[in-house]
């Protein structure tokens, strides 16, 4: 049915168009070539000028009417620490490409109105005028140069790898057809290393038991990170490419399989504070489902999400992933609680090649009947790591 | 003084024209007697430029119509699509309910489709192909191409890359659907999508041909602009579409082998087992022996066809705009100079400016730096030339028509299109902006719409020359209107989707709370967006009722334009000029020069006239 009224929307528009086109050609040769052209001039002039208002008085509504959704305004302010500087050059161009905007359409627009045909007008014959053309050649290149040299130095600041000696969390975001798996260094904070020829049912991301790193390394379920400190991600992709993408936090990379990449940030809102500010704008709080009037907030719906954004399969679009920023002393308790892969699933397995073999710190007699006891070893690992 | 009689036009081809003895030959119209030499196999640039014209329109409206199926699943994911059905087939999951949906996998083969039919087959072949093919040998006063049977190659090339893309299309697993830039790994391996299996060889095969079209034609326009100009037709005569032309074949010979190389390498990937792009890979539940590759070289070969491919779309627009400009303001062209050097400065940096589709891909982010200042830097050509077209109607005598209405509107969306473009050749702004809306709306408007507009300015004003009639007038401004607003409304709002961070090439968006927020407005670009699409069938009704029914074209010259593709008959056969080809003796536009109105190119100085330009 939709189908049939849009054909049939179609084909009405095509023929009152062609319609209209025959009655006006017969009121043109009614009126004589002259009059007519004369009639055309002053009218299309008018509706340029008017177009030319319109789009500039649009453009400002629009933007003041979804200010509220947009990254950088309002209740979206970057939640990282470099995302602020994104903003602020993302503002800076707007406010630069905005008056360019603006005066050219203006130009455009007016001149077309003001310079509308009339039967043998005299024109302004000029071809050329230097002074004119260099001045309008070097302002944009001043222009510009402001643009390249703050966006410059902004860029090189964020793109910035961690330096050995920084605090710091590493974790690690491997990306496969469609969904995420986010590491956890565990305590010793490395990445434990990985053979993408290692990857098997039970070990999806083929880390190589071999090396003792790999033993406290976990897998979260969500990427939870503490407010305020330094987190390199270490984005890789088992598959195809992929995008890492916090949009909260203006971070975005790809993920590629065999060229593993970083992005490093610092969130500074906890999802709480986020939140809260969302909160205060009236278009948060209107009911999360259009169709559930009573139910859930906007704001109190709201949580930061993990997305991909690079096309990546008939999937692409689903690979969601809850992002949460916590305090330190929550993100402390939450990370106590998570399970090392190896020894809760792994350790004294038939995968495992250290299997009867006894790890450094670990004691004698462990093995994975309980779970009591798998708890117990992972925490005498920690201790033993501490120490060291 | 003043303008031209048709009489005195006659005269003075017949006594300083050049007679180049082309009648004398019997080469001229003896092998295109039969209906096949003359309209199929033929080797005529005018009848070649119709065809790529033709073959562009079908190519357009099914690219676009692609763009409304995906659109209505965009605003509409809830509607019943059963209705597609007749037309779909099974792409359209029909449930227990009777509800149809589209299927995703023919969602991106739809998406990836409407964008390498547009950029290729469109505003490659059906803009650029088109009119350098009618407007070089015109405009410079060539009897022909400098190859007729290579340039008639060139657009059999084209059919057949058509053959195959639309073979394709009716495949069962469905066309390419990766996007059109084809990223490996996703097209290198069968088994990561259904498209990437037999779509995407199809695909390779497909564009390789294309490739071998584009060289062919561009290597005839080259050697034509260079060689076979009249007498007098110094370079800093030659009207600035003919410089687009040239520029534009020049770029295109230089970047589309890096991309035929780029296709080579992947195809030896796909079915030889080489490691160009594929490393450490596991997917279908096994590990690939691969390794060594990299996935980042691949786009790095195809960026360095894909961007200068922006500008081999744009710069023939821009070279029609700037034409239509100047006749229809009845002044010269501002700046001619500047606006060669421009164009030349924007050839240039075209290529070195790839790597700024790439700053989020894994590039060493050092090297941005130098593609961000390489990139902000073509917004100072891009600058002047803007300004040059406003200050061309600065001062003038503006006729509307449709062809002066799009060559307007052009302007209007370059600016437009180009300043977001400031936002993303920013390296540090494209962290948030990259893939998402907001660049879907940017190239849009600056290289979909702008090339779109500038390809109706110069149908709606070279249609006289190739088919003797007019289009119908009111038609064209009821298009031009609707285009212009609709297109605003679509793209537009596109642009705070983006800015609120929404990921372009989704299915749906209800899954994330940041990004499903815009139901309204995407409701809202579809709607607008199928109300455009009809308005385009409204041109092509226009199009191809007035080839036969259209206003008669009574004089040789309506426009009252200087150039020499006036000069011809008013349906100028095989050579163009009956007699002698006329010789040239000043710039292309002298309009309202010295009080007259205008002064065709081959009109001799006046004594004591001085050239409008220097070195002319």
């Amino acid at each position: 049915m939709t189908g049939f009224i849009i054909l049939l929307a179609i084909v009405l528009v095509v023929v009152i168009s062609v319609q209209i086109g025959k009655i006006v050609e017969l009121a043109n040769k009614i009126r004589g070539q002259e009059e007519s052209e004369r009639i055309n001039s002053d009218r299309t002039a008018f509706w340029l000028l008017v177009f030319g208002i319109a789009l500039i008085l649009g453009t400002i509504w629009s933007c003041y009417h979804y200010k509220n959704f947009m990254l950088g305004y309002g209740p979206h302010e970057a939640a990282s620490i470099h995302g602020k500087k994104v903003d602020s050059i993302f503002n800076l161009t707007v406010i630069i490409t905005g008056i360019v905007f603006v005066l050219t359409q203006v130009a455009l627009f007016y001149f077309a109105f003001k310079y509308k045909g009339r039967p043998g007008k005299k024109v302004l014959f000029i071809p050329h005028n230097n002074k004119l053309e260099f001045y309008w050649t070097i302002t944009p290149a001043i222009v510009m140069t402001i643009l390249v040299v703050s966006g410059l130095m902004a860029w090189n600041e964020i793109m910035a790898d961690v330096k050995e000696d920084e605090d710091f969390i590493e974790i690690e975001a491997v990306a496969y057809q469609f969904a995420w798996d986010i590491r956890y260094p565990g305590m010793d904070h490395k990445l434990g290393t990985r053979n993408y020829k290692l990857i098997s049912g039970t070990n999806g991301l083929g880390m190589d038991w071999t090396d003792p790193k790999t033993h406290d390394d976990f897998i979260a379920d969500q990427i939870v990170l503490p407010k305020g400190k330094k987190v390199r991600v270490r984005i890789t992709s088992k598959d195809v490419l992929h995008n890492f993408y916090l949009p909260q936090f203006r971070v975005k990379m790809d993920a590629i399989p065999g060229l593993p990449t970083y992005f490093v940030f610092t969130p500074e809102k906890t999802l709480e504070e986020y939140k809260l500010e969302l909160r205060k704008y009236p278009e948060y709080l209107e009911p999360s489902d259009p169709k559930d009037p009573f139910g859930p907030k906007k704001w109190e719906t709201f949580t930061y999400e993990l997305g991909c954004a690079e096309l990546c399969g008939i999937g692409h679009y689903s690979m969601r992933k809850v992002v949460k920023i916590v305090s330190p002393e929550e993100y402390e308790q939450w990370f106590n609680k998570q399970k090392s892969v190896y020894f809760s699933t792994v350790r004294n397995t038939v995968d495992d090649p250290n299997k009867g073999k006894i790890l450094a710190g670990e004691p004698v007699n462990t093995s994975v009947e309980t779970k009591d006891k798998v708890d117990t070893t992972v925490i005498i690992l920690k201790d033993s790591l501490n120490k060291k | 003084m003043a303008a031209l009689t048709h009489l005195e036009e006659e005269k003075l081809i017949k006594e300083q024209g050049y007679n180049d003895h082309f009648y004398d030959h019997h080469h001229g119209d003896k092998h295109q007697m039969g209906f096949i030499t003359k309209y199929i196999f033929c080797q005529d640039h005018k009848i070649i430029a119709k065809q790529f014209l033709i073959t562009g329109i079908i190519w357009a409206i099914i690219g676009a119509g692609m763009s409304v199926i995906f659109r209505l699943q965009l605003g509409f994911p809830e509607a019943d699509m059963a209705w597609l059905r007749p037309l779909l087939g099974k792409w359209i999951v029909v449930n227990d309910d009777g509800i149809g949906s589209l299927d995703p996998n023919f969602y991106y083969a739809l998406v990836t489709m409407h964008g390498t039919i547009i950029v290729f087959f469109v505003l490659t072949a059906g803009l650029s192909g088109t009119f350098s093919n009618l407007l070089i040998p015109l405009q410079i006063g060539a009897r022909d191409m400098a190859s007729g049977f290579l340039n008639m190659l060139s657009y059999w090339f084209f059919f057949l890359s058509s053959v195959v893309m639309l073979a394709s299309l009716v495949l069962s697993t469905g066309p390419f659907s990766g996007g059109w830039t084809a990223y490996p790994p996703l097209s290198a391996l069968p088994q990561a999508s259904q498209g990437s299996g037999t779509g995407m060889t199809l695909w390779l095969i497909s564009l390789t041909f294309f490739v071998v079209s584009v060289l062919l034609g561009g290597v005839n326009y080259i050697t034509t602009i260079l060689n076979l100009r009249t007498k007098g037709m110094t370079m800093w005569r030659m009207p600035l579409t003919i410089w687009a032309f040239l520029i534009t074949a020049i770029i295109g010979l230089l970047s589309f082998p890096v991309l035929v190389a780029g296709f080579f390498l992947l195809m030896f990937d796909r079915g030889m087992g080489t490691s160009f792009y594929l490393s450490e890979i596991f997917i279908g539940g096994q590990a690939l022996d691969n390794v060594g590759g990299s996935p980042v070289l691949f786009q790095h070969l195809f960026w360095f066809l894909g961007h200068p491919e922006v500008y081999i779309i744009i710069l023939p627009a821009m070279g029609l705009v700037s034409e239509i400009l100047s006749v229809h303001s009845r002044k010269p062209i501002f700046g001619y100079k500047a606006m060669v050097f421009s164009m030349l400065a924007i050839a240039f940096l075209s290529f070195i400016v790839w790597a700024h589709h790439m700053f989020m891909a894994g590039v060493n982010p050092f090297i941005s730096n130098f593609f961000v200042l390489f990139t902000l830097i073509i917004a100072v050509p891009s600058a002047v030339k803007v300004f040059n077209w406003i200050a061309t109607l600065y001062g003038g005598n503006v006729r509307f028509n449709s062809a002066s209405l799009f060559a307007i509107g052009f302007v209007s969306m370059f600016i437009s299109g180009g300043l977001t473009g400031i936002f993303l050749g920013n390296s540090t702004i494209d962290i948030q902006q990259h893939d998402t809306y907001f660049v879907v709306a940017h190239f849009h408007i600056v290289m979909g719409i702008a090339a779109f507009f500038g390809m109706f300015a110069g149908i709606y004003n070279w249609f006289p020359k190739m088919y003797g009639r007019f289009m119908n007038e009111t038609l064209g401004q009821i298009h031009f209107w609707g285009t212009l607003v609709g297109a605003y409304l679509i793209f537009g709002p596109m642009h705070y989707i983006g800015l609120a961070g929404v990921p372009r090439r989704y299915f749906r968006f209800d899954s994330f709370e940041t990004f499903k927020q815009f139901d309204a407005l995407n409701q809202f670009i579809t709607v607008c967006a199928i109300i455009v699409f009809a308005l385009q069938i409204l041109f092509v009704v226009n199009f191809f009722y007035s080839i036969w029914k259209g206003k008669k074209v009574t004089s040789k010259n309506p426009w009252e334009s200087n150039t020499l593709e006036w000069t011809t008959p008013i349906k100028p056969g095989h050579g163009n000029w009956e007699g002698n080809i006329p010789s040239v003796n000043r710039w292309a536009y002298d309009y309202g020069k010295d009080g007259v109105d205008f002064i065709p190119q081959i009109k001799p100085l006046a004594e004591g006239e001085q050239h409008s330009e220097l070195h002319q």
